[in-house]
């Protein structure tokens, strides 16, 4: 029985709290938004392969607030690279979360290479994230949430999901809306210029 | 040739706010990145490919911190599609680009994506400014750096290799 995505990523949004959120393109936008919008979620609808890397740039100028970056696996893949800057740069309040089903969704399910066995978490342990492991049960999916915000990082887990299709959440997506509203809910001001 | 121009330079990001510095390493810019590793209150973060600094710098505005990315000029190409996450956003993005394929070079590899750079950045909507004499280096990072965090622009400084040297290879 594998986890479903929409399920995996609401139980590890429940407790967000005041941590700093990044989505990739495509299912993982529309997982985050259906989970709940909040403004100190930034919704990326391109850019793929980037989304560590905001991450990452995140987690450097906010070193006390917790980053949390949730991607699909087709995105990570694009920009794998990022791991290793990821493992030089050592964020402790890092943490990169991949909603891995396999498939391009977005292009018709095409099969990603984990589905041809590559271990996304196996490259990130060793490009030296300190955590990194595969989450298949709800009961890992459980211990993951419980020290998703707490536990030194850079942390990485790629949860193996359902290759079902999901429901297109259309999350908020005018760029500078999006940059305005996460900067003035983590800066004050009006988050512009 | 002198490299003291980027003393300047590096005085100029500091003035301007800049607090993480991202680069794929280039002889052009070695005395810039030793500077800013030397200052602690940078963070500056190598790079596997320069698109990671486009993006990670996006990452660092919206958390506050203003930032540059140091690049060659092969590595422009490789930022081509995550441009579009500051332009899309409108999030400021100051470039440094050390320019190969030009002026002197000797490696004919370098002169397509050298020739090719502003043309590329200019099509995704990069505001490009040139630099070819040294003592100008310093003042045209402070008013690009004026520009892009201003106007939340993308602004790119080409530093050409009458100011960088052109590399020379030796058997």
């Amino acid at each position: 029985m594998s986890l479903e995505r929409r399920v995996a990523t609401a139980r590890l949004l429940r407790d967000r709290g005041d941590a700093l959120v990044v989505t990739g393109l495509g299912s993982t936008t529309y997982d985050a938004y259906a989970a709940g919008d909040s403004p100190l979620s930034f919704y990326l609808w391109g850019a793929m392969g980037g989304a560590a890397l905001v991450g990452l740039g995140l987690a450097r100028a906010q070193p006390n607030r917790r980053v949390l970056v949730l991607t699909g696996d087709g995105e990570m893949l694009m920009g794998l690279g990022g791991l290793a800057t990821i493992g030089a740069a050592q964020p402790r309040n890092l943490a990169v979360v991949v909603i891995d089903n396999g498939r391009y969704a977005e292009t018709g399910m095409q099969r990603t290479h984990t589905a041809h066995g590559v271990d996304l978490a196996g490259v990130a342990g060793a490009c030296g994230f300190g955590a990194s492991e595969t989450v298949r049960t709800p009961a890992e999916l459980e211990a993951l949430a419980e020290r998703l915000y707490g536990a030194p990082g850079p942390l990485f887990a790629a949860i193996k999901v359902a290759p079902d299709p999901t429901r297109i959440e259309l999350a908020p997506r005018d760029g500078p809306v999006l940059r305005s509203r996460f900067r003035a809910a983590l800066l004050g001001g009006d988050g512009a210029l | 040739m002198s490299d003291a121009w980027q003393d300047g330079v590096y005085d100029a990001l500091v003035a301007a706010g800049v607090r993480q510095v991202a680069y794929v390493p280039d002889a052009g810019h070695k005395r810039l990145i030793e500077r800013c590793h030397g200052n602690p209150a940078l963070a500056t973060t190598v790079l596997t490919t320069e698109e990671e600094g486009v993006a990670l710098l996006a990452g660092a505005y919206l958390g506050g911190d203003r930032g540059v990315l140091l690049a060659q000029s092969s590595g422009v190409g490789n930022c081509i599609n995550m441009l579009s996450l500051p332009v899309e956003c409108r999030i400021p993005l100051l470039m440094l680009v050390t320019m190969r394929g030009e002026w002197g070079e000797f490696n004919a590899w370098q002169v397509a994506m050298g020739q090719g750079t502003r043309t590329a950045l200019e099509a995704m909507g990069v505001l490009v400014y040139r630099v070819d004499d040294a003592d100008r280096a310093a003042e045209t990072v402070r008013h690009c750096a004026a520009l892009a965090f201003n106007s939340g622009r993308c602004v790119a400084v080409l530093l050409g290799q009458r100011v960088i040297g052109a590399k020379v290879f030796r058997r």
